[in-house]
């Protein structure tokens, strides 16, 4: 899987992310949209709210609910997925929508809920990673209040060497995989799972790479919003561009 | 975002350094630095005059769409009519449109808007348009130059709510080109020069109809 000058079955370093394309405000009728492009994967985030919680008894008094459903179609992958919630999705929304309460500032909307919508047209290995990169650009697009925008990367091991953000087969034939998300601004780490053996020696320099990684994808986020929000000067004269993000 | 300053709405401060919470753009005011956003939901304000869609009816009460997080109860003493307890629907129904002004909004974020004061009223025909609520100054204007400008060359009654509602009546080609201007308006909200190309526009399109 991996070759003796460090180079990967698709031409990448140990260290070396797939490419990313990010956009934002992708959908007119929500709230806050976006639509991103890692590697082989491609996924489309819709944003609602803050708005009522439904039904009543879910609502919380003291603060929002951030609800995440993530949901792959059935075209995504090579055998057709069969459409609707399973065990991996659940779990998938579960542990999104705790990442991303950690972040937005619930209190500021009691009783009410935001409603975070991703769908994976394309999967090919890290779509949870690359569901939660876009649905955190959604949430800044749709002006929710939140302490900073997450990221997220994966790190692993095939082949007997740590590697970082694993593809298909890399995540197939591969040891280890540890899908990690950090408050980029504080590195606190707000989701972690891992599947595979893995030694602590090998945890801690992959985690190293993988927070390294979420920073330089923080960036990417921050700029599809800049870019989301300058006036374009095609035909109109005099335009002051604005370039401050979140 | 700088040290120094005080953080203002939109900001939050951690180990002296300021940090934005919602998407915006950052202005400076005296020692204090603020977030405009440029997005999100419309969350009301004591005072706000804004535009409601009534959505339920019980006998004191209605129950108000204001396009805000919450539905806003409209009390049967907050209007401008005597109503008799359980008479509420020969007043308003579901569907009405009425122009109300938020009269509190307390720490759990609930809110009672009221009818009790004037040019307060159920707005009958006409039309109902949403706008991002962000862009509502830019529609108003400076002391209401953009709002007269267009009130001026469609003329069309328009009443402008904080919560991005508008309400426009007047002919179908004033109001046309009065939602024209608008949408142009939320388009080029950030442009220098605005007023200028919205009087423009509105000159043009009066001209063609004459």
């Amino acid at each position: 899987m991996v070759n003796d000058k460090g180079i990967r079955v698709d031409g990448r370093r140990v260290d070396e992310l797939r490419p990313i394309k990010l956009e934002a405000g992708v959908l007119n009728r929500a709230d806050g949209s976006a639509y991103i492009e890692w590697g082989e994967n491609k996924v489309l985030a819709a944003v609602y709210g803050p708005r009522e919680a439904h039904p009543r008894h879910r609502q919380d008094p003291a603060r929002a609910l951030v609800q995440c459903r993530y949901n792959m179609a059935p075209f995504s992958v090579s055998d057709r997925k069969r459409p609707g919630p399973d065990r991996r999705s659940v779990e998938i929304s579960k542990v999104i929508s705790e990442a991303f309460s950690h972040v937005v500032l619930r209190e500021q909307f009691p009783r009410a809920t935001v409603d975070v919508f991703m769908e994976v047209l394309q999967a090919n290995a890290g779509t949870r990673c690359t569901a939660l990169t876009v649905a955190a650009v959604a949430l800044a697009d749709a002006g929710i209040p939140m302490r900073d925008i997450i990221s997220s990367c994966a790190f692993g091991k095939a082949d007997g060497q740590v590697i970082l953000d694993l593809n298909k087969e890399e995540d197939n034939e591969g040891e280890a995989d540890v899908p990690i998300a950090i408050v980029p601004r504080t590195n606190e780490v707000v989701l972690m799972q891992m599947d595979g053996h893995i030694t602590k020696e090998e945890f801690d320099s992959g985690l190293k790479m993988a927070v390294d990684a979420c920073h330089r994808i923080n960036e990417m986020q921050r700029d599809a919003l800049r870019r989301r929000y300058s006036v374009t000067t095609d035909t109109r004269e005099a335009v002051k561009a604005i370039s401050e993000g979140v | 975002m700088g040290t120094g300053l005080k953080p203002g709405p939109g900001t939050f401060s951690v180990g002296g350094k300021t940090y934005a919470f919602q998407l915006g753009i950052k202005k400076v005011r005296g020692d204090h630095v603020n977030i405009i956003p440029l997005s999100g939901r419309y969350m009301p304000r004591t005072g706000d005059t804004v535009i409601g869609k009534i959505t339920d009816i019980a006998a004191s009460y209605w129950l108000v769409d204001i396009n805000a997080p919450y539905p806003a109860p409209l009390h049967a003493s907050e209007v401008p009519w005597k109503v008799d307890f359980g008479d509420t629907s020969r007043f308003l129904n579901v569907e009405d449109v009425v122009l109300l002004k938020v009269l509190s909004v307390d720490e759990a974020k609930r809110v009672q808007v009221t009818m009790k004061e004037r040019d307060l009223r159920r707005l009958r025909g006409g039309l109902i348009i949403d706008v991002s609520h962000s862009k509502v100054p830019r529609i108003i204007g400076r002391k209401g130059s953009m709002i007269g400008l267009i009130k001026k060359y469609t003329e069309c009654r328009m009443f402008v709510g904080q919560n991005g509602r508008i309400w426009l009546d007047g002919s179908m080609d004033g109001t046309y080109l009065a939602v024209k201007a608008i949408r142009r308006i939320e388009e080029d909200a950030q442009v220098l020069g605005l007023t200028e190309s919205i009087e423009v526009l509105l000159r043009e399109g009066t001209a063609k109809k004459a």
